[in-house]
């Protein structure tokens, strides 16, 4: 074997990976794994309707999207980040340091999460936000004193739950699934139960008392999930007693291996979600880079398919999936189209 | 025989009949072997129910269910179906409208209607838009087409849905299920190979039945022709610079030291080295297979330097001292005698260090290759390079993360694939070494 040959093809491959690092001609993505989803749908779509290359869609968490996102303007940075969460200030501060001052948000729609649990499991069916901050909280109110956490069993604290360990599988931090989780059921589920109160009451400032509300057990009884549904699943399966925090798509593509329980009384469906009843949703979204339109070919047709009635109306492919489509759809598109971006600081 | 036992003391031990000390011994030797092979056995036994597994979960991808219709699309059709913005979606349309409307005379005869023929079919718009669009001739033309099912009755024969526990859903009701055999019986619906999972590109979250690892693969492959060329003529270098000629001082100690450190580095630290260095740094492509190469290149060349060495030492001192004394230099001695010698270790050691890279995801998570990715075919060795792709492994992780369990199956079936490609390099290396091996 000759050496020479060999060294020569290497410099060749060089020399021309050297001349063609140029100009990207495909959308890249990056982002929240609950919108990944939606967005490959769109994306595959996408490639099939026009003539643009297919955009590539990365996962890696609403939170990791923003950062890469924020990361600068040009080729080599992306052009949308999907997020289940609003933008922060933090996100913010970071995009103005690197350079991208002008972001559009676009609302693609609303997504329900769900809390579910083995089919042939314990009998998980109806849960109320404060059950779930009683079981899950690291500190609660018992007989009016903010103790420890010190439930083992669901019906420790509630007695129409089953008399079971509790364990619950969460989505970790890096997850935009986590902060609604907070907001929407632990925070709810303080309040209710008075804990909330009870800890002002304690001398805590507000900030505190609404820390301690969020922060959950560990210790086995919690467990943060930082990978996909997919792995909440496989805990669930091999954990008939632990319950599992889902989004409403994933589950409804498992309904044969999952029950889900109801939160307030209300199902979750696209139905209830879309009218509001089904208290823990939130919106998704995804933001776009002004700068890159007209810059890399596609980026703003991307985002005007991606929320099209055709698309994300509540007849589209994604509705099909699970996503509840935005009620107020018209405005996203409008904005869209005239390019509003956020207004900054 | 008779002077020699009438020369042995009183105590004297036949060797025929084993005495308590020598029985112990075999005892031992005996329980020793058993081990071993209890060891075989459960190692053996762990690799069938592998191969089981796999082979279970993994076959039924490559079978496709699929219906077949004529249909024949007017030019007024084709126009009224590309002026939309969801063409795919129109071209659905019109292939429900030609499947409803002659499923009677093709002896279907259980009521049904649209949304459950829409239910029963996978994603098949875009299979006859790019149909039409290369064979704008066959507009107007009757053309049969099989297009796929959806994911879930291909689950109803696979065995994954069944008529008891079905849940009605937006998805399949079980009433649907009647209308399945009924196509079945009339033959309109079929089962044949998945060429399509093959060879095809990755598709969206709702379109199991579209996916293929095809793209993924072209992507693995350009990353290993940059594996091999970088870290094959890098790797072989250093290690013949380190064996025959380098001095045996701290520096060189140091060196080794850490190329045996190095090896044992996990992947993923590559990965984060690459994503600084080649796309932020060098400011390469994201998500492109010159950069994954690059990257896995890292992690190859301790393996490739550290059996070429192997290699090389192997060769026995006599073969050098021999060239040196008819008068070749250093140089002529070890690239005309040294060298051929190692090679066959050389190519082994390569090749097993490719194959280790071929099935590593970790690093590739990080450079952009995982997610939705593996969409088209590149263009060209340019293409193939520089635009965005993904590779076979990284391609099943995706899948195993997605909602819908058809790509669970999927993913096994990729990973079927995958083991067929390790296997056919470990043959590759097998051979190789055998046909180069030299006796001396």
């Amino acid at each position: 074997m000759s050496f020479l040959k060999l060294t020569a093809s290497t410099l060749a491959v060089a020399a021309v990976s050297a001349t063609s690092a140029a100009a990207r001609d495909n959308v890249q993505i990056a982002g929240s794994s609950t919108v990944l989803p939606y967005a490959s749908i769109v994306a595959e779509a996408f490639g099939d309707n026009f003539d643009f290359p297919t955009p590539v869609v990365e996962s890696g968490g609403s939170s990791a999207g923003l950062k890469r996102f924020c990361e600068g303007v040009g080729e080599n940075t992306i052009d949308i980040a999907n997020s289940s969460r609003p933008i922060r200030q933090s996100d913010i501060d970071l995009c103005l340091e690197n350079g991208v001052t002008d972001i559009i948000e676009v609302r693609i729609g609303y997504d329900g999460i769900v809390f579910a649990s083995q089919i042939d499991g314990p009998d998980y069916s109806a849960f109320e936000p404060a059950d779930i901050f009683n079981a899950l909280g690291a500190t609660v109110l018992v007989d009016g004193e903010v103790v420890a956490n010190p439930h083992t069993q669901w019906a420790d604290f509630n007695a129409d739950l089953p008399a079971e360990d509790i364990v619950a599988f969460i989505p970790g931090t890096k997850h935009g699934t986590r902060e609604v989780f907070e907001d929407k059921v632990l925070m709810v589920g303080c309040e209710e139960t008075g804990a909330f109160d009870a800890m002002i009451a304690t001398g805590m400032s507000e900030d505190d008392a609404e820390d301690a509300c969020i922060e959950v057990r560990g210790n086995g009884i919690t467990v943060d999930i930082d990978g996909d549904y997919t792995e909440t699943l496989a805990r669930i399966q091999a954990n008939p007693n632990g319950v599992g925090v889902f989004g409403l798509a994933f589950y409804e593509n498992n309904t044969d291996t999952l029950q889900v329980a109801t939160m307030s009384g209300v199902e979750p469906t696209t139905e209830t979600i879309a009218a509001g009843d089904y208290p823990v949703s939130r919106p998704l979204f995804f933001f776009i880079k002004q700068a890159h339109i007209g810059v890399i070919p596609g980026v703003k047709e991307f985002a005007q398919f991606f929320i099209a009635n055709e698309v994300a109306g509540p007849d589209g492919p994604l509705a099909q999936y699970g996503l509840v489509s935005d009620p107020e759809l018209a405005a996203t598109q409008a904005a869209v189209e005239a390019e509003e971006t956020l207004e900054i600081q | 025989m008779t002077d020699l036992s009438s020369t042995e003391p009183a105590t004297h031990r036949s060797l025929k009949v084993a005495d308590a000390r020598t029985k112990k011994r075999n005892a031992a030797e005996k329980r020793f072997r058993a081990y071993g092979i209890v060891a075989i056995a459960i190692g053996g036994l762990f690799l069938l129910a592998l191969t089981y597994n796999i082979l279970k979960a993994g076959l039924p991808a490559f079978t496709q269910y699929v219906v077949e219709l004529e249909v024949t699309l007017t030019q007024d059709e084709f126009d009224a179906a590309e002026s939309q913005m969801l063409k795919t979606a129109a071209y659905t349309d019109i292939f429900i409208g030609n499947f409803e409307a002659n499923l009677e005379e093709r002896g279907v005869e259980v009521p049904y209607d649209g949304d459950a023929i829409e239910r029963l079919l996978g994603k098949v718009g875009g299979d006859i838009r790019s149909y039409y669009r290369e064979n704008l001739d066959d507009i107007g033309q009757p053309v049969t087409f099989q297009l796929q099912t959806s994911s879930r009755v291909e689950g109803y024969f696979k065995g994954r849905v069944n008529r008891d526990t079905i849940v009605d859903s937006r998805f399949l009701m079980g009433s649907d299920l009647d209308i399945v055999d009924a196509l079945r019986d009339a033959g309109v619906l079929t089962s044949r190979f998945n060429w399509a999972f093959v060879t095809g590109t990755d598709s969206g979250v709702d379109n199991p039945g579209g996916a293929g690892i095809g793209a993924s693969a072209i992507g693995s492959f350009f990353m290993m022709l940059v594996v091999l060329f970088l870290s094959l003529p890098i790797g072989v270098a250093a290690s013949i610079y380190l064996e025959e000629f380098a001095p045996k001082n701290r520096l060189t100690d140091l060196v080794e030291v850490n190329i045996s450190n190095l090896a044992a580095v996990p992947s993923i630290v590559f990965g984060i080295l690459g994503l600084s260095v080649f796309i932020q740094f060098a400011h390469l492509p994201q998500s492109a297979p010159l950069v994954g190469g690059l990257v896995l290149t890292l992690m190859t060349l301790p393996t490739i330097i550290i059996s070429t060495r192997a290699s090389l030492k192997s060769v026995p001192p006599s073969i050098r001292d021999a060239a040196l004394g008819i008068g070749a230099s250093k140089m002529q001695s070890v690239f005309h005698h040294v060298l051929p010698l190692a090679m066959p270790g050389i190519l082994t050691g390569t090749i097993i260090g490719l194959a280790q890279a071929l099935g590593e995801t970790a690093p590739l998570l990080l450079i952009g290759m995982v997610g939705f990715v593996a969409r088209e075919y590149p263009d060209g060795v340019v293409s193939g390079f520089m635009d965005p792709n993904s590779a076979m492994p990284a391609q099943i992780y995706t899948w195993a993360a997605r909602a819908d369990v058809g790509f669970y199956e999927k993913a096994w079936g990729g990973i079927i694939i995958l083991l067929i490609f390790l296997l056919l390099m470990n043959a590759l290396a097998i051979f190789l070494r055998k046909k180069f091996e030299r006796r001396w």
